[in-house]
């Protein structure tokens, strides 16, 4: 099962939507509620990221029987220190994401604890694609 | 500890979820940002905050938060009251500060969850 949701960059109204979205899917399709709340909690962090940070993104959630992959995709400004931007307590963000409650510096430690697999790449200048991987059978 | 008796110990006013007044919530976590509020594993938590926009209302449903009170006499707008209403989740406005709300409502007997 495939889907693909957009997110555009600055849009704090829409943050949340395409997790709210997957969190429904993954509730019909009767995945465990502690499963669930990994992989929507790691999603919302990307997905907050995306609309602080970035211009545009793609979500693409790909559920399979064994496990669940979660890849995000944005044109922006990237990371230039991806370990940097790991450590808790690190961030670049704006006055205004602060005001919505984010940019503490938690969101990829946040997206780490709550997935079992996570890549990052990022290139300045363009952009950084994140996947997140849950296994269901575990 | 019931809504319903939050309300009266608090004097909060109830702007969404009025069909939820008798359930039951255990624990209660107060914090203005939301990447805190995504670390919690607790279920049947009351949610204190003093930020009242979209994304707490986004935040406590991707954390299974259903009960939230928003403290500092915040109130809730129409697109916050409208998200809530979609998610079934009950939002109480409160006069107090923060402090005094958890204060009144540890006092009560409601838990920390840690």
């Amino acid at each position: 099962m495939h889907f693909t949701y957009l997110i555009t960059g600055g849009n704090f109204t829409h943050a949340g939507h395409a997790s709210s979205q997957v969190k429904r899917i993954l509730k019909q399709l009767n995945v465990n509620p502690v499963t669930i709340k990994r992989i929507v909690v790691a999603l919302y962090e990307a997905e907050v990221n995306v609309v602080a940070h970035a211009y545009r993104g793609n979500i693409d959630v790909d559920i399979e029987p064994e496990r669940v992959l979660v890849l995000i995709t944005d044109e922006g400004p990237g990371i230039a220190d991806i370990e940097l931007a790991m450590k808790e307590g690190y961030s670049t963000a704006s006055p205004k994401v602060r005001e919505m409650g984010f940019g503490a510096g938690m969101g990829l430690s946040n997206m780490k604890k709550n997935s079992d697999k996570l890549i990052i790449q990022s290139q300045v200048g363009q952009g950084t694609h994140v996947e997140l991987t849950t296994f269901l059978t575990q | 500890m019931r809504i319903k008796d939050i309300l009266t110990i608090i004097d909060g006013t109830v702007a969404c979820g009025n069909n939820r007044m008798n359930d039951e919530v255990e624990t209660g976590f107060a914090s203005d940002l939301m990447s805190d509020v995504l670390t919690l594993q607790t279920n049947n938590l009351v949610l204190i905050t003093g930020l009242a926009n979209v994304q707490t209302i986004r935040t406590a449903e991707v954390a299974d938060i259903s009960h939230i009170i928003l403290a500092r006499n915040k109130k809730a707008s129409p697109e916050l009251l409208a998200l809530a209403s979609e998610n079934n989740q009950v939002i109480i406005e409160c006069p107090y500060s923060m402090f005094k709300t958890c204060g009144l409502l540890y006092n009560a007997g409601l838990k920390a969850i840690y």
